[in-house]
Formats: C-alpha cells, sequence, structure tokens
C-alpha cells in the first residue's frame, strides 16, 4: 500500500524544496497531458478528490449489480438468461479493477467498503430506483449504461494513470451492455402490445434519472472547475448531457417508441440538445437518502458483508496455516 | 493484501463477449440436421435439466456472495452451467420439435427430471460448496465418459462441459479445504452441510430402464459410483473431514418426483415467460 502521508506537507505552511519540486513537477505534467502515476508526487486535494470519485464510481458498479440481478432468475428466455448472468458479472469485474485503482492512492478496500457500508459515501443515485419489469433490462442496459459510457468515454484519459486505464477496459465492456439493452427494447418494441407497452414504460421511468447521472447543471456543480483544470473531467455536466440526449434521441426512433420528453429539441443556433427541467429536488432527495430502494441496497450489501465474514475469517486463517506450513518446510 | 480468496473467476475477462468460432453453441445446434433418438433425448433432458436448475441456485447468490471474487466465480459457475443446459434441452428438443425454451419454460413440475441433490436451497455458503464439490465431482466422472458416447452430439457437448466442470471441481475442493481447515466455525459449518445434503447422493448413481436403451451411447450412473466415492473421500480428508454416516433419502426425480423445492423454483424461473406465451424477447 502507497503511504498515504508522502504528501502529508500541506500541514505546514512553508512547503518544503521537495514538495515545492513535486508540485512543479505535477503542473507540468498536467500542462502537457502527461499521466500521473502512483509514485509521483500528488496534490492531497487531488488524491482525495479521485479517491472519492474512483470508489463512488466502484462502489456504483457493485450496487448496480442488484437491480439486475433482481431479474436473473426469472429472465424469460434461457439465452436472455446468459447474456445478463454475464452481464452483472462484468459489474462485478468493473467494481473489482476499480477498487484496485482506488488503492492505489493509499486507501484500502477494506475501508472503503466499510464506507459505503456504513452510508459515508455515495454511489449512482440511478440505482436506487426499481427494477420493475424485463423491460427495465432494456432500459438500464441501453439509458443507465449509455450514460454510463457517455460519462466514462472522457474519463480513459483522466490525468491519473490507473483510472484511465480501468476506463479503457470498462468502456470497452459498457458497450456491449448498452447494445444488449437495446436489443432488449427492440425486441419488446416489435413484439405483443403488452410487451411494447412495457419497454415504453420502462423508458418512461429511467429517462429521467438517466439524464441526472451527469450531474447536477454546471452552475450547481462546486467541484466540476478544479477537476477539469486536473485533467480529470474533460467535459461539463450539462455538456455531456445534452450529448447523451441527442444520441438517445435518435435511437429511440430506431425502436418506435418515445422519450418522456416533449421540450426535446435541437437548437440550431446554440448547436445543442435542449430537454425539460429536470427534478433535482427529488435528485437531491434520492441522493441523501431517500430514494425508493437506498434502504434495501445498503441492507443486501451489509447483510452479504455480515453473512460472509466467517468464510472470509476461514480463508484467513487456512491461508496464514499454510503460509506457515511453507515456512517450516 | 491480497483479495484473491479464489483464483478461479476471472475477472479481467468480461464474460459478455462473444468468442468467434464457438462450433458447439446451443444456437448452431437448435439447427443442426442430425436427430437424437427417443432414448438419446430423454437423457439429455436428465442432463439438461440437473444443469439449469443447479445453474438457477447458484444464481441466486449473484450480488449477496461472501466476497465479489465470489460474486464473479459463482456467477461464472452458473453461467457455465445454463451453457450445458441449453446446449443438452436444444439437442433433445429436436426429437420433438421443440426448443430449449419450450422445454425450460413450458414443462410441468412432473415433467422435470432433475435430481434432488441439486434442487436443494444454497443454505450457507458451505452448504453451497458441499453441494457443488457433490456435483461437480459427479460431472466430472460423468463428462468424461460421455466424452467418448457413440452420439457425436452428446459426446461433442460433453467434452466441451468437461473443460468447465474441471473448473467447478477445483473451485470446489479449494473451497472445502479453506472451510474445513480454516476456523472451527468453519469446519463445524462444512460438517453440517455433508451431513444435510448427503441423503441425496445416492440417487446420483441409480440405473433406470433407459440406461439399457441407451448403451454406449450414455454412462451408467452405477458406473461412476466407486470413483466418486474414492475422490470425495480423499478431498474431505485431506479437508480435515469426514465422509457422512447420514442414510439415502428415497428420491425420485428421474421419474418426475421431486423435493418440494422445485415448484418453487420453477414458479419463479417460468413466470414471466407463461405470462406472455408465443411473444419472443
Ligand atoms: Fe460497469
Ligand atoms: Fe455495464
Amino acid at each position: 500500500m502507497a503511504a498515504q502521508n508522502d504528501a502529508g506537507g500541506h500541514l505546514s505552511a512553508v512547503p518544503s524544496p521537495e514538495e515545492q519540486a513535486g508540485l512543479e513537477r505535477f503542473n507540468a505534467l498536467i500542462a502537457e497531458d502527461s499521466r500521473i502515476e502512483p509514485r509521483d508526487w500528488m496534490p492531497e486535494a487531488y488524491r482525495k478528490t479521485l479517491t472519492r470519485q474512483i470508489s463512488q464510481h466502484a462502489h456504483s458498479e457493485i450496487i448496480g449489480m442488484q437491480p439486475e440481478a433482481n431479474w436473473i432468475t426469472r429472465a424469460p428466455s434461457l439465452k436472455r438468461k446468459a447474456i445478463l448472468i454475464a452481464k452483472v458479472q462484468d459489474e462485478a469485474g468493473h467494481g473489482l479493477y476499480l477498487y484496485s485503482a482506488a488503492e492505489t492512492l493509499g486507501t484500502p478496500r477494506e475501508v472503503l467498503n466499510e464506507q459505503l457500508l456504513s452510508g459515508k459515501a455515495k454511489y449512482s443515485s440511478i440505482f436506487n430506483y426499481p427494477a420493475l419489469s424485463w423491460a427495465d433490462m432494456g432500459a438500464i442496459g441501453w439509458l443507465v449504461d449509455g450514460a454510463a459510457i457517455a460519462n466514462q468515454v472522457p474519463l480513459c484519459r483522466a490525468s491519473y494513470g490507473p483510472y484511465g486505464r480501468a476506463m479503457v477496459r470498462i468502456c470497452k465492456e459498457e458497450s456491449f451492455h448498452q447494445r444488449q439493452g437495446f436489443e432488449i427494447l427492440l425486441e419488446l418494441a416489435h413484439g405483443t402490445e403488452a410487451q411494447k407497452r412495457m419497454a415504453q414504460d420502462a423508458i418512461n421511468r429511467f429517462y429521467e434519472p438517466a439524464l441526472m447521472m451527469f450531474g447536477p447543471p454546471d452552475g450547481d456543480s462546486p467541484n466540476s472547475q478544479q477537476s477539469m483544470e486536473w485533467k480529470i473531467k474533460r467535459f461539463s455536466n450539462d455538456e455531456l448531457r445534452q450529448r447523451f440526449v441527442g444520441m438517445i434521441a435518435e435511437q429511440v426512433k430506431v425502436l418506435g417508441l418515445t422519450l418522456p420528453d416533449p421540450e426535446l429539441r435541437f437548437d440550431e443556433e446554440a448547436g445543442r440538445w435542449v430537454h425539460k427541467d429536470l427534478d433535482w429536488d427529488e435528485f437531491k432527495a434520492v441522493i441523501a437518502g431517500n430514494g425508493p430502494c437506498n434502504a434495501q441496497r445498503l441492507e443486501r450489501r451489509r447483510e452479504a458483508h455480515e453473512n460472509g465474514a466467517w468464510v472470509r475469517e476461514a480463508a484467513a486463517a487456512y491461508a496464514a496455516k499454510k503460509a506457515q506450513k511453507a515456512q517450516v518446510a | 493484501m491480497d483479495h484473491s480468496l479464489d483464483s478461479y473467476g476471472d475477472a479481467t475477462a468480461s464474460a459478455t463477449r462473444v468468442t468467434p468460432g464457438n462450433a458447439l453453441r446451443p444456437e448452431d445446434i437448435a439447427i443442426q440436421p442430425e436427430r437424437p433418438s427417443q432414448a438419446v433425448a430423454r437423457y439429455a433432458v436428465r442432463l439438461g435439466d440437473d444443469s439449469l436448475i443447479l445453474s438457477h441456485r447458484l444464481s441466486e447468490w449473484v450480488s449477496r456472495a461472501p466476497e465479489l471474487e465470489e460474486d464473479v466465480a459463482l456467477g461464472n459457475i452458473a453461467l457455465d452451467l445454463l451453457g450445458h443446459a441449453r446446449s443438452f434441452l436444444s439437442y433433445a428438443g429436436l426429437a420433438w420439435g421443440k426448443t430449449e425454451d419450450d422445454l425450460a419454460y413450458f414443462r410441468e413440475e412432473e415433467e422435470f427430471r432433475s435430481l434432488h441433490l441439486v434442487e436443494q436451497p444454497n443454505g450457507h455458503f458451505g452448504v453451497t460448496i458441499a453441494r457443488q464439490l457433490m456435483v461437480s465431482i459427479y460431472q466430472d466422472l460423468l463428462y468424461a465418459g460421455l466424452t467418448g458416447s457413440t452420439d457425436n452430439t452428446l459426446a461433442a457437448i460433453s467434452a466441451k462441459a468437461s473443460k468447465e466442470v474441471a473448473y467447478h471441481r477445483d473451485h470446489a475442493v479449494q473451497w472445502t479445504l479453506r472451510l474445513g481447515l480454516g476456523t472451527e466455525e468453519s469446519a463445524r459449518r462444512m460438517r453440517h452441510a455433508l451431513e444435510i445434503l448427503w441423503p441425496y447422493v445416492n440417487e446420483l448413481f441409480l440405473d433406470e430402464p433407459l440406461h439399457d436403451e441407451l448403451g454406449d451411447a450414455g454412462v451408467r450412473p452405477s458406473a461412476l459410483k466407486a470413483a466418486w466415492e474414492r475422490e470425495i473421500a480423499a478431498v474431505l480428508e485431506e479437508a480435515g473431514l469426514e465422509v457422512p454416516q447420514t442414510r439415502a433419502a428415497l428420491c425420485k426425480g428421474r421419474q418426475g418426483e421431486h423435493s418440494e423445492h422445485l415448484g418453487y423454483i420453477l414458479a419463479e424461473m417460468q413466470v414471466l415467460a407463461r405470462k406472455h406465451p408465443g411473444a419472443t424477447w
């Protein structure tokens, strides 16, 4: 584990010559669009911001398994079941790479997990909405994985090396997920009346929460500016959101379904997409813990963690005994 | 700190990636010209049902496992078993003009041919591992035998399944050692798990008249018994555990008389498909 105190000099008023040199090098690397690596000196605030962002992202992958796992045992065909299991597996894999990337910044996975279980850490609020029908597997893939891609493709160039590299891998898999989600909806849209209704209903429920995945409007997003300067973030929340909405506005036509947004249009003059006002009060309420499933999602995590404690202890004890044996031999 | 509780469960490979040139996908079997004989089809249903129901049970673990690595590993095993089930059921269906989904979603409980062992609830992690140990050793021996089946399709499906089941077996063996030798609590739980599942082991080795009809296309279950007992005894001994002495339960899964659990499994598995008969997904 990298020592978190390496850059502890921020407490003293006058930077040491090493810190001064470190900061200059850091600024130079950022300016020339190079990558910061775990061993490089970095400002404490950069480390903290990244740890928070990467771990939130990891938590989102893990919590995000739940709404989809809810439909594995009921998937309506064996082929769809196989694809869904594989997708949920991928999300667990994403969580694992991201925890590893976060650990390179000095906080161990146990601590990050503790922050999730105690409710201290946040995760993407979309996963606090329930998956009520099979069509939600389509809407989640198309809209939620889709919004995740729009957010994450620019992160492949994030200034922190391990994060950018993790995102490259993850984005590839997310695009499979989006395509599979779209296929689910396409099949439903060409199906019976009941299937069509199911698909439209899922889109209606996930449209707004998916748009809110890009975060609050730019005027209301205090940390964004610093993240842009550090080249962690490359585009503003609103910029990404309007791009995404433009993309799905085209794709929904292929489905023969509609987006629940009468105000949606392309503003030729401004060269950007305009959508209806989103309910940011609801967004804040869900982030604060009042979403339909916040309590359920966290309780599931805690339950799994507690029920698994004896298993992890046994594995650790076994590994220790084995290591001891190897030493004696 | 090392988080890899388990070496299996490759978190780095996308499970959704489509492997090109994978010759024996269920989709290919469904359109192949060779039809199974009635006996082979009935046999393939047995193989398919065991894997389908066990896969269902393992998939119940996803998002609930003791560690993320195990969410991945148990999910992988569930996915492999589902793949085997799809191949066997697709092949069986060719004899009757039915698809894998017709067989999985539109058969009644008494038409299923699964073993009671695979229907048993997951219980705690140790129960799941004990069940995995029993089934994966069994399937490992079974598919090794079936690789030499006179039915080419059964042989090909089994050859592919055999490689995957070897991993399942390894996963179960590693966990049996960890739990058997780990802590006092884990050993106690593992002993209990073995005891409550042991009554269902006997059914794995019951021959039926069907096996006479099959001849060298199938493998006689009783022929696997000695090797299975030897292998499991060796693993349990290494894990500091004992072969349970509990008695065999009377099980007739192969005749369509199931455990009380199967009805619930099917109710859940089939609910959506049956709500929309004739729909495609
Ligand atoms: Fe993901
Ligand atoms: Fe995804």
